[in-house]
């Protein structure tokens, strides 16, 4: 077969992200990766907030009027977000590298678990700084 | 490297639209992934990959995917082209992807497919033809892990014996132990990992036969193999995403597997 084609042509790469169906395994990976990426940019930030906080009142006034923006505020609950799904589901990874944990079922209760827990932390936060 | 995309020569295109069904009360609808290095324009150069559609009497073919694939290739389209031998999930030839995960269409019941069937070769994968992937670079990968049994120790009288514990490692408890792969790579196929960094990580099906070796009683080199192992690449691309465990036709536990090679790793250090 392989010699039939010529060498200007290729062989196609079959359909792979198109088409593979997502799933909770592949999905919470993803949010995994993506959450990581997504607290490295809050970093420069906290440095910000940690650095008004040294450098006096007035540098930390416009901070936290930055932070009670709709932009700010959209910023800080989206990190939260980040940071209870990154430590929820780095606990799971923990559990995986020691062994537990890796039976398909146990893999989707756990999955399931992180999502259910980064909610409530998340809503759990917000509210106790709210109300 | 990561290309989410798929290159310009492999992007689909709409295919042929065919009903062989008439007026049949069970229809069905395969869209079928096909790519014939045969087929080419006017200047040489092959067509891109196309999508056909084949809508055909269920009452006509038999239960499963294959059963469907096998009617449309004798009565249809005498060009489509697959992988099939032992027709009973033990050969592996027959691995695909059928609406979204990797399967065998063997044991893959028609009646399970909600809607239209879509079947396209193993994702990220050099087509060969149509649902015909070139497995090569697999195979050279496990030829890489050499597995066969490797001993120091001179050959005894008879068989080299093993305890039914030491067996049931191999087996599983439950028949789905490591030695129930039966290289279909529809595991390594299913993940992500694999697709970006294929070239140097070895996927789930190798690293569980690698796996299948290390803990067998009789090898004595397992020191070895772990060495072989211990790379960025090879085995720690792994980043537990179960895809593979996810997809498994025979209900094996690739990624346990693995896990349990990168603890015999730790444990060792």
């Amino acid at each position: 077969m392989s010699g039939q084609l010529s060498s200007k042509n290729k062989r196609p790469l079959s359909p792979h992200l198109q088409i593979y169906k997502p799933q909770i395994t592949s999905v919470l990976s993803f949010l995994h990766r993506a959450t990581g990426v997504a607290l490295c940019f809050g970093i420069p930030f906290f440095v910000w907030w940690i650095a008004a906080a040294a450098s006096g009142s007035c540098a930390y006034d416009f901070f936290i009027k930055l932070c009670a923006s709709p932009i700010g505020i959209f910023c800080l609950f989206g990190w939260t977000v980040c940071f209870y799904y990154y430590l929820a589901n780095g606990i799971r990874h923990l559990l995986w590298d020691a062994g537990a944990l890796l039976e398909i079922k146990n893999v989707y209760i756990s999955g399931y678990l992180v999502l259910f827990f980064t909610a409530l932390l998340t809503v759990g936060s917000w509210g106790f700084i709210f109300f | 490297m990561v290309q989410f995309t798929l290159p310009k020569n492999s992007k689909i295109e709409k295919g042929r639209v065919i009903d062989a069904a008439g007026d049949a009360k069970r229809k069905k609808t395969f869209i079928v992934y096909r790519w014939n290095p045969e087929e080419l324009d006017e200047n040489g150069n092959t067509l891109n990959p196309r999508l056909d559609e084949y809508t055909i009497d269920l009452d006509k073919c038999g239960p499963m995917v294959l059963d469907a694939l096998m009617y449309i290739k004798d009565s249809i389209d005498h060009g489509l082209t697959f992988r099939k031998s032992c027709r009973e999930g033990i050969c592996g030839s027959c691995a695909m992807n059928i609406n979204g995960t990797n399967t065998l269409a063997c044991t893959k019941d028609i009646n399970d497919c909600k809607g239209d069937v879509k079947v396209t070769p193993l994702p990220h994968m050099s087509i060969i033809k149509d649902l015909v992937p070139d497995l090569n670079h697999v195979y050279a990968q496990y030829r890489n892990i050499e597995p066969w049994l490797k001993t120091d120790s001179s050959a005894p009288d008879r068989e080299r014996l093993q305890s039914s514990e030491d067996a049931n490692l191999l087996n599983g408890d439950d028949g789905r132990g490591p030695s129930g792969c039966i290289l279909c790579f529809c595991c390594t196929t299913s993940c992500p990992s694999y697709w970006w960094n294929g070239d140097r990580f070895l996927g789930a099906a190798i690293l569980q036969q690698a796996y299948r070796w290390i803990i067998d009683s009789r090898d004595e080199a397992t020191g070895d193999r772990l060495d072989q192992l211990e790379d960025p690449f090879r085995l720690y691309r792994c980043h537990t995403i179960m895809n593979c465990s996810n997809t498994c036709p025979k209900g094996l536990n690739p990624g346990k597997a693995i896990a349990e090679i990168k603890k015999l790793m730790l444990a060792r250090s």
